[in-house]
């Protein structure tokens, strides 16, 4: 039997189209299976009619005005978490007496999901979109103290003799060492938490508020039309791409890159 | 100036370990404590270049990084040029075992980092480049540590050492994990580098060749709990060369008798 033997790394010209080729194979099963399934097009539409109807969600304007919606709360409840969440994982990383105090805080707190806080966020901040965003914060706001925590841990202990050595002040510290030295983590980290934001805004939108993708699937069930139901769900996990694609430009930056760095 | 005083230094540490050692050498174990360094007395003079010598986990590295501050001695005194040592600091550089430098720093970047006081941009940048010159690293300047190979690494190390200025620089085997001939560069670099600047260097090393090319003064510690057994100051002219010096070559020989070794080749 001869097998090809290929230079490890040298792509193939094709390598770009194979997520294509995957999207197409979804598409083409999705279709058999509504058309020989048995089931009529109200209960599972087929890719057409989904098609069909996103053409007429896109024209009124519908499905970027909710689209729209969703991302900002996603935006404004991620870089909450943000801003709280690393400054407070670097504090924690570096006092070790405050995180023995904090840390068992956020573990109890990290296990429940932030869909059991909806009711308690309804009767807080009432309807409309600050309790979606706190549920957004939440749902980010622990899983970045813990990971920036373990990063803080983890930096080469060498490195803060070196900085000790240096007569490094405490901001610098901060600045020079620790920040750059836990960046690769942290866009780690931001990657699946910008996920899970996301994930987390679909359900918050389906309870307390009147705009969103969420909305949108949950108004489209009650009137009955499932491909406006499918339009919503294709538009979440396009956004969802996109939101990767973009965390992972971050983690190109020279900044996070140190780490692969080599010849 | 770079003069240093130690005096009945000792390093204890508590016992962890749960089933202690069955030699009751008292001076080892004194209740549960494990004795490291004991009663260690130096004087090492400003500008000698000291060789410490002795058998792997003998605690060179401790009482080197109690010189440097980063660990308070037991018991006992360290004083660099008369006054305690309280902790590390730009004084006293450390220069580690494996690579200390910063990876999201390029090399250029690293090297100033000792002389971040100067406000002038241009006079720091022309410093910073005349380092890199010394160690020979023009043209890698804007490259990240890990880019570099590990000789390139070791000398941009010695250069950020030396952009701060230090009375003092300490080296931990300096030349590990290099392959033979950059290691015999490295060498020589640093001992034509000390008859440059003429400062106080300590440095550790397994290599009594090492010591004995590069030693103004070589010092040999003991075996647990680590005392000095050998404190000798070598005057022979450099470069020193074993053949040629039958006296070395003797030197030589009766170190490696005291290391445990019965036939040096």
């Amino acid at each position: 039997m001869i097998t090809k033997v290929r230079k490890i790394g040298a792509k193939k010209p094709h390598t770009h189209l194979m997520p294509f080729l995957g999207f197409f194979a979804l598409l083409l099963a999705w279709d058999v299976l509504a058309r020989f399934s048995g089931w009529s097009r109200e209960v599972f539409p087929g890719p057409v009619v989904v098609l069909v109807s996103m053409g007429e969600l896109l024209a009124d304007g519908t499905l970027v005005r909710h689209t729209v919606a969703s991302l900002f709360r996603v935006t404004v409840g991620f870089y909450l978490a943000v801003g709280l969440g690393i400054p407070m994982g670097i504090a924690l990383g570096m006092m070790k007496n405050a995180r023995s105090l904090i840390n068992p805080l956020i573990q109890f707190l990290r296990p429940i999901s932030p869909l059991a806080w909806i009711p308690l966020a309804m009767l807080w901040f009432g309807i409309g979109d600050p309790p979606a965003i706190f549920l957004i914060f939440l749902s980010s706001f622990f899983p970045l103290v813990v990971s920036t925590t373990i990063a803080v841990d983890g930096v080469n202990p060498t490195y803060f003799h070196v900085a000790a050595n240096f007569n490094f002040s405490r901001t610098e510290i901060i600045t020079r060492l620790v920040i750059p030295a836990i960046i690769p983590e942290v866009v780690t980290a931001l990657r699946m938490t910008v996920t899970i934001s996301w994930l987390v805004v679909v359900a918050a939108e389906m309870i307390a508020v009147q705009s969103g993708l969420g909305f949108l699937i949950l108004d489209s069930r009650n009137a009955l039309r499932m491909d406006y139901v499918m339009d919503g769900m294709i538009a979440i996990g396009l956004v969802g791409l996109t939101l990767d694609y973009l965390m992972r430009q971050l983690g190109a930056l020279e900044a996070a890159s140190w780490r692969k760095m080599t010849h | 100036m770079g003069r240093i005083n130690i005096e009945k230094l000792n390093k204890s540490y508590a016992n962890r370990r749960r089933d202690p050692r069955r030699d009751d050498d008292p001076l080892l174990r004194q209740g549960d404590r494990v004795n490291v360094l004991f009663d260690i007395d130096l004087n090492i003079l400003d500008g000698e270049m000291v060789c410490f010598l002795g058998p792997s986990g003998c605690g060179k590295s401790t009482l080197l990084r109690i010189i440097a501050g980063f660990e308070p001695p037991s018991d006992g005194r360290v004083q660099i040029n008369e006054k305690p040592v309280k902790g590390p600091s730009a004084d006293h550089i450390f220069v580690f075992q494996h690579s200390g430098l910063f990876p999201w720093m390029t090399v250029a970047e690293n090297v100033g980092l000792g002389l971040r006081h100067l406000e002038n941009r241009q006079e720091r940048h022309e410093q910073v480049s005349e380092y890199i010159e010394m160690v020979e690293l023009d043209g890698f300047e804007h490259h990240y540590p890990r880019q570099l190979s590990g000789g390139m690494q070791r000398r941009a190390e010695l250069a950020r050492a030396l952009a701060v200025n230090p009375d003092i620089m300490i080296m931990d085997e300096p030349f590990s994990g290099l392959d033979f001939l950059t290691h015999m560069k490295m060498r020589e670099e640093v001992v034509n580098m000390h008859a440059f600047i003429q400062k106080t260097i300590l440095l550790v090393t397994h290599n009594i060749d090492d010591a004995l090319i590069m030693g103004d003064r070589i010092v040999i510690l003991g075996h647990s709990p680590t005392r000095v057994i050998m404190d000798r100051t070598l005057d022979f002219p450099r470069p020193r060369d074993f053949e040629k010096s039958s006296e070395l070559s003797l030197l030589r020989s009766e170190l490696f008798l005291m290391m445990g070794v019965n036939y040096a080749v």
